[in-house]
């Protein structure tokens, strides 16, 4: 299990809303940084590694956990710094 | 506002929608050499996204943010904002009024413009113009030469706003005519008919883009606005949160009368959505029987939890029984049976159901 400081839950709510929130957590974290993301929608699959990939974020554990439908996403973001002031 | 200088490149954000006609303005604009940064403005009432995650038979289909799937394709950033409390200004209260359901197209796209063009860079840059997808006469409320106009002057972007689809057949833009992006190259479409942008995808080797059928936004649905109607009269005031939009979108709404209405879902998607509000909501289901899961709504009395439990049960496997128990669970986790006789189709009114 890999050590995260910041977990972020979005358990129940139907994307985009958890790449919205990852989002804009990744925004207020320094270049670099961990999270874990909770999620219950399986749209994460596609939504989270492509964001990623657009922003040179790195998402480097998956699992589901035993939980009921919990999908677990470790991320940890770009090294350099991509914001905006949204 | 701050010219671009031979020390600071054109930049450009793109509307993105997830629809092929964003997808291609934003690419002809790409081809020229403009830096572009998409956005992609959630409202809450955007038709992709819960749909697809809630109803279970369309789990089968790959489940993609069409927006990020675009972003993604044309190499470019995408920037997702929620807009959902900001937007119930435009829902509630459209200056120009609403299109043939209660889509308020024309505010809508003049404030996904103006705060576009507000909007700042991943590179902290403000952006030189604000690339749309729109094209004159596709749709019939906000894609008009005249109101096309209307966006333009009252988003405050003017001639900051480039419709690459259609720019050939409008004034030429700040963009045209400073040289930063070739006139020539860009498009003279018109009309409802979705031929040239399908010739043009193909040229550009876009083949899975998406095509939501009547567009991108439940307002423009008919039984979606009467869903919201109701909700409204109801409530005797105009307002929403988001979950009272999300579960407009979901199962087969009744109001047997004005206290009351019940949300049943209509396939295990559902029903498992709809165990998620079983601490906002009064929940039944039919404990003896297999059975749809149902929400209730409003301020019901004795009586009508009763009513509820029949219609549930009307829907279960225990329908064509003289008697099936009803459970009745409520927010503080109270819970009760009741012994109800199923409703028979014929005593179910018509009117009892809300948009179908």
């Amino acid at each position: 299990m890999n050590s995260t400081t910041i977990t972020l839950d979005t358990t129940g709510l139907l994307c985009p809303l958890p790449l919205i929130r990852a989002q804009d957590l990744a925004k207020e974290l320094a270049p670099g940084s961990s999270f874990l993301l909770l999620a219950s929608d399986p749209g994460v699959y596609y939504d989270i590694p492509a964001w990623c990939r657009m922003h040179g974020h790195e998402m480097f554990q998956v699992e589901e956990s035993s939980q009921e439908n919990v999908i677990q996403m470790w991320i940890k973001t770009a090294e350099t710094t991509s914001r905006s002031s949204e | 506002m701050e010219q671009p200088t031979k020390f600071r490149a054109v930049k450009a954000i793109a509307l993105i929608s997830g629809g092929l006609d964003s997808l291609l303005a934003t690419k002809v604009i790409l081809d020229q050499g403009i830096d572009v940064e998409g956005v992609n403005f959630f409202t809450g009432f955007c038709v992709e996204g819960h749909t697809q995650a809630i109803r279970k038979r369309q789990r089968e289909k790959i489940k993609r943010n069409n927006a990020l799937w675009v972003a993604d394709q044309l190499g470019i950033k995408l920037h997702i904002v929620d807009v959902v409390q900001e937007y119930k200004e435009i829902v509630l209260n459209p200056k120009h009024g609403y299109g043939k359901n209660l889509n308020p197209c024309l505010d809508c796209k003049i404030f996904m413009v103006e705060r576009a063009l507000n909007m700042v860079g991943f590179d902290g840059c403000k952006f030189d113009f604000v690339i749309s997808g729109e094209v004159i006469g596709q749709r019939p409320k906000s894609q008009r030469r005249e109101t096309m106009a209307i966006i333009s002057r009252e988003s405050g972007a003017h001639d900051r706003l480039l419709r690459p689809l259609c720019a050939k057949n409008l004034p030429a833009t700040l963009p045209e005519r400073e040289g930063w992006v070739n006139r020539e190259t860009l498009h003279d479409f018109s009309g409802r008919s979705r031929k040239p942008q399908m010739t043009l995808a193909t040229e550009y080797g876009f083949t899975d883009y998406a095509q939501p059928a009547g567009g991108c936004c439940f307002l423009t649905d008919q039984n979606y606005s009467s869903k919201l109607s109701d909700l409204w009269n109801t409530r005797g005031q105009r307002d929403y949160e988001l979950d009272d939009i999300v579960l407009l979108k979901v199962g087969r709404h009744l109001r047997p009368n004005h206290r009351f209405k019940l949300i049943l879902a209509r396939e295990e998607g559902e029903n498992n959505f709809l165990k998620g509000y079983r601490q906002q909501y009064i929940q039944i289901d039919i404990a003896s029987h297999t059975g749809p899961l149902a929400l209730i709504d409003g301020d019901p009395n004795e009586n009508d939890l009763r009513v509820a439990s029949r219609i549930v049960a009307r829907y279960s496997q225990g329908r064509n029984e003289s008697n099936v128990c009803a459970r009745v669970r409520f927010p503080d986790g109270e819970e009760k049976n009741l012994s109800i006789q199923p409703y028979s189709a014929h005593e179910i009114p018509e009117h009892w159901h809300i948009g179908v």
